[in-house]
């Protein structure tokens, strides 16, 4: 048996160059650039003309302390207030889509999982919509009610649709789709329902079914972007078991994975992930779906790079969408996405097999 | 000697019927023997009490010396490598990333895979002789190919015991023999103690020194071939007339 292998060329380890290493760098650069680039236009362009060299020079001012701009104050108001931190959110919100829709598919072990299908994010809207509602303001560690609604109904609706869809008794993709569908439709109806009872704060929760970067602001970028950083990066250092756990739970647990314990640790993080995400932004599609999978096909399934390559990806596919729908006329990003996504979905169920035997 | 594996009186029940009925079992270092039994005599079970996921009623169960419930998952797994029958993969894997896996439980949780870890896995390729399947995507591969990545995986974990839930039930008659044949080199030339779950009764008879029989949760007979498939036990407890498994026999 031991020829077969010296014939196979196991003896110059040609594979000890691990998949990908040299397509991780390039990812990485590649990523990094696009995301400079990207933020450069998404800070130049937008629907009032400011000459590039104000961008600049309003920006270098901001960071450096200095005064060299002479733009009048509603231009850097422009600039610096609406046109910066909605980029930073765009890249948060990206980031935080990437990561989750990675953490949702490799532990519920099915390429097609992502906030938005598996019907958590409309969870968190309808948190966060709840939270609008209530007429008190209530903080819990320095968080709105309705941040902590958003956590709270992400969280539920991921627990519901992961049992639920392990007791259907259907294969498992179909269980999966079928519960995550009859949940996110429930959480529309009552995100509809909320619209009804609102009044006032219509059009908020209006934004939240939309899915948009319009309400952009510092303080949104403030309160999210600290949450997704370390929600993403605790989920990077649970890479070890996310590749326990592609071989099957029983298996991960047979390597030395305590499933147990890491199930609800890593649905609990992707949970809030997603919904830091989604009460800045409302209900963006897609972005958990195409971006790992696009990642995973170039680098293997090995979470330790599947994980911060796409978050880098997911940042730059949303600063892009999100020039996209601004230069199209301010429609709402996850237009955009829904638009790339959507078929990227169907194909991916076309070509889903039903089993996945090793 | 410590014992690589040691069970004493354990006993599993589940929703008021015992699984498994004070089972006590030693396995010496080096040792390699087949657990047999017919469907439901408790064999699963007693393999997942082994690998410390499923806690007995009562009894206990030594890994290497130490209460496998007083170990942690990792320590457990460099301790004891389990061969799953078959396993899924939701995504596309090449082989070596599939046998990579193997290396989780020594692996640094923050700095992954290091050289020592990539050696391993060389190595477990190696010693199966899955070379000419490198970059191959392990979801298209034959059963008996799954069944060589899967025991590479388990070779490359490193672990003194390897534990196998019926290793040959999906190959056809060449590649059950050839699985065998390698299982017996792991023993017998690197030292490995081998616990084997079995259906085939022939091949059983045939590569392992040492079989244990299970019916209804208990042990009813451990022992060589000859002692273990008396006529009579063939006959009660597996319900077939023993000539059958005679001829089987005759065919290794």
């Amino acid at each position: 048996m031991s020829s077969v292998a010296t014939a196979g060329g196991a003896g110059a380890r040609p594979w000890a160059a691990v998949r990908g290493r040299g397509r991780r760098f390039w990812l990485v650069a590649g990523g990094t650039l696009a995301l400079v680039v990207g933020s450069i236009l998404g800070i130049a362009f937008g629907s009032v003309s400011v000459p590039f060299g104000d961008t600049v020079t309003i920006v270098a001012d901001k960071l450096l302390g200095t005064h060299i701009s002479s733009a009048d104050a509603a231009t850097q108001a422009i600039v610096w207030d609406l046109r910066v931190p909605r980029v930073l959110l765009a890249m948060t919100v990206g980031m935080a889509l990437a990561v989750a829709g990675a953490t949702f598919q490799g532990l519920l072990r099915n390429p097609l999982a992502d906030p938005y299908v598996l019907g958590t994010a409309s969870g968190a809207a309808l948190g966060a919509a709840i939270g609008l509602l209530i007429p008190v303001q209530l903080y819990v560690l320095g968080f709105g009610l309705a941040n902590v609604l958003a956590f709270i109904g992400a969280t539920v609706s991921i627990t519901v649709v992961y049992r639920l869809a392990r007791v259907t008794g259907l294969a498992p993709l179909t269980g999966l789709l079928l519960t995550g569908y009859a949940v996110a439709s429930l959480l529309a109806a009552g995100l509809t329902m909320a619209m009804y009872l609102s009044g006032a704060a219509l059009r908020q929760i209006f934004n939240y079914l939309l899915g948009s970067f319009e309400q952009a602001s510092w303080e949104r970028v403030a309160w999210s972007l600290p949450i997704v950083l370390a929600g993403s990066i605790l989920i990077a250092t649970r890479a070890r078991s996310l590749n326990g756990l592609l071989l099957g739970e029983q298996a991960a647990a047979h390597l030395g994975v305590n499933v147990e314990r890491e199930r609800p640790l890593l649905l609990g993080l992707a949970s809030l992930v997603t919904a830091a995400a989604v009460t800045v932004s409302g209900l963006i599609g897609f972005v958990g779906l195409v971006v790992p999978h696009i990642v995973r096909l170039l680098t293997g399934p090995n979470a330790r790079a599947v994980i911060p390559i796409s978050a880098l990806w997911g940042a730059v596919l949303l600063v892009y969408s999100d020039l996209a729908a601004r230069i199209v006329g301010d429609i709402p990003v996850g237009v955009v996405t829904a638009i790339i996504g959507a078929p990227f979905f169907l194909v991916l169920l076309r070509r889903a097999r039903t089993g996945y035997e090793l | 000697m410590t014992p690589a594996l040691w069970l004493d009186g354990v006993t599993v029940e589940a929703r008021g019927r015992a699984i498994l009925r004070d089972v006590s079992l030693r396995v010496e270092p080096g040792e390699r023997l087949a657990l047999i039994g017919p469907n439901g005599a408790g064999k699963s079970t007693l393999l997942r009490v082994i690998a410390g996921v499923l806690r007995p009623n009562a009894g206990r169960v030594e890994l290497g010396g130490d209460d496998v419930g007083d170990l942690d998952r990792s320590s457990v797994a460099r301790r004891l490598a389990v061969v799953p029958q078959q396993s899924a993969l939701p995504f596309s894997m090449r082989v070596e990333e599939v046998v990579a896996l193997g290396r989780l439980p020594h692996e640094d949780a923050l700095r992954g895979a290091r050289p020592v870890d990539r050696a391993a896995v060389a190595a477990a390729i190696d010693r199966v002789g899955l070379g000419g399947l490198l970059g191959r995507d392990a979801r298209e591969l034959s059963l008996g190919e799954r069944q060589l990545v899967l025991l590479a995986l388990a070779v490359a974990q490193g672990a003194p015991t390897l534990l196998l839930d019926e290793p040959t039930v999906h190959l056809d008659l060449r590649h059950q023999v050839e699985a065998m044949e390698l299982m017996r080199d792991l023993n017998e030339a690197d030292g490995t103690t081998l616990v084997a779950v079995l259906h085939d009764l022939a091949l059983a008879a045939h590569f392992f020194p040492r079989l244990v029989l299970l019916d209804h949760g208990r042990l009813v007979a451990d022992g060589t071939p000859a002692a273990v498939l008396t006529d009579e036990r063939i006959r009660d407890v597996f319900g077939v007339p023993p000539t059958l498994v005679r001829l089987a026999a005759a065919r290794g």
